[in-house]
């Protein structure tokens, strides 16, 4: 379902120029004995919805070939044109000595289609989000200051985090910064490295960006598995949840600060956020390198078609044949796209964890935070700390998650 | 601070031994883009 709803996500995302257009009334071809019309040509141009069939299906009948001893019969029934037709809409009889189904798709106009979305779409609305997302951060900051400890801290401290989860957290951080700066390199290398550092420079750098990216996420999808598996029991949505939602965590409005277990719904938003985009963005990674070995999106398409949700919401059937090439576009595409999303959302973290609020850092750094922290911000995990720590030692040891 | 310096050097260690062990397996970066499984 997760991943059936990530892709329509993604369609929505990725095509809107060519499931939303508008459709256009037939078109009578007679004049130009089935060929596109300027009308056609208008219409496409106006961004209109077109029926390509007439150029898809027109693609010869060897049925139809002049007998081999008659004049032009060599040609079998196809001319030139329909042959390029074929190669174009992927139906043409292609065989191949070498390279397997890849190497038979000799046309794939979907690629003109991703390197624009790659570098205009993709560039400028995930440039701007980052950067809008760092302007909200700064105004944030500039409104409501730092998030202080309304008492001043107690000078006690109880451990929130065991070794064992801070070093989950700290792989799964580590990498998730190594792999959203060289991706990011990867992406903008181009237009802004080299115009400062030239050519030379920016091949270099992505040279080793490639490396790191491409390495470096086996790191990341290990510290995913560990933080899912240590923390998903806490992240669990409950009726406290709603509560501190309510009161927007003490922290958007007024200075009450709601009760919470061991994750508010905050943190809880940021571990669903972390797991499942994270998880899909490590999916198409391994998609990215492995070439053409792990097709995910027609099969996801031919899902989505099942409950009929994209016909619900207007885009009609999804394509369930796609090239090799197309599966690597759209796998790149979706990866980049949830990649920003991520960014974005870590930020925020990365800022509330440390300069936005007093005492929190200390949570990641050395696991101990101070009692009256906990109190203002987990004050039920802090109660259930306590109670676990009152209790008979020969019942089991408190351990600091629960 | 001991957690964060090791989850660092954990992070070092994989992408190294990553690389190593599918290089070793024929799956290096130059195998998987370029290389016979992607010709042939």
């Amino acid at each position: 379902m997760l991943r059936m709803a990530l892709a329509l996500v993604l369609m929505l995302t990725l095509a809107p120029a060519g499931f939303a257009q508008e459709d256009t009334p037939a078109v009578d071809r007679s004049a130009t004995g089935g060929a596109q019309t300027l009308e056609d040509i208008l219409a496409r141009q106006a961004g209109q919805k077109l029926d390509d069939s007439f150029r898809s299906d027109a693609v010869g009948d060897p049925g139809n070939a002049a007998n081999i001893a008659a004049q032009l019969g060599t040609l079998g029934g196809v001319s030139d044109a329909e042959t390029w037709r074929a190669l174009r809409y992927g139906s043409a009889n292609v065989k191949v000595s070498a390279g397997g189904d890849v190497a038979t798709v000799l046309v794939q106009d979907g690629g003109m289609r991703w390197l624009e979305f790659r570098d205009t779409t993709l560039r400028t609305y995930g440039g701007w989000l980052l950067v809008g997302t760092l302007v909200a951060l700064l105004a944030f900051y500039l409104l409501h200051g730092r998030i202080m400890i309304d008492d001043g801290r107690a000078g006690r401290t109880v451990t929130r985090f065991k070794a064992i989860e801070r070093f989950g957290h700290w792989l799964l951080a580590g990498s998730f910064i190594l792999l959203g700066v060289t991706g990011l390199l990867v992406l903008f290398g181009r237009v802004f490295l080299v115009p400062l550092f030239g050519k030379d420079a920016n091949a270099f750098l992505l040279e080793w960006s490639k490396w790191v990216h491409n390495n470096v996420s086996w790191a990341f999808i290990l510290g995913l598995v560990m933080i899912f598996v240590m923390w998903v029991v806490h992240n669990i949505p409950n009726r406290t949840d709603l509560h501190w939602l309510k009161k927007g965590g003490g922290i958007l409005f007024g200075h009450d600060h709601p009760p919470a277990k061991k994750f508010n719904a905050g943190q809880k938003m940021i571990f669903w956020s972390v797991v499942l985009f994270g998880g899909s963005i490590a999916l198409t990674g391994v998609a990215l390198l492995f070439p053409f070995d792990l097709p995910l999106f027609a099969k996801t398409f031919h899902l989505l078609n099942a409950t009929g949700l994209p016909h619900m919401v207007g885009l009609g059937e999804l394509p369930v044949q796609l090239a090799p090439q197309e599966e690597m576009q759209l796998a790149q595409a979706w990866h980049a796209i949830l990649a920003f999303v991520l960014m974005a959302i870590v930020l925020a973290h990365i800022y509330i964890g440390s300069v936005g609020m007093e005492g929190a850092y200390d949570a990641m750094g050395t696991g101990e935070v101070d009692e009256a922290w906990a109190e203002q911000h987990h004050s039920i995990w802090l109660e259930e700390y306590k109670a676990a720590e009152q209790e008979p030692k020969d019942s089991g040891a408190p351990t600091p998650a629960e | 601070m001991k957690a964060m310096l090791l989850g660092f050097v954990a992070i070092i260690v994989i992408a190294i031994g990553a690389s190593n062990i599918l290089g070793t397996l024929g799956y290096s970066s130059s195998d998987r883009y370029s290389g016979a499984a992607v010709r042939n």
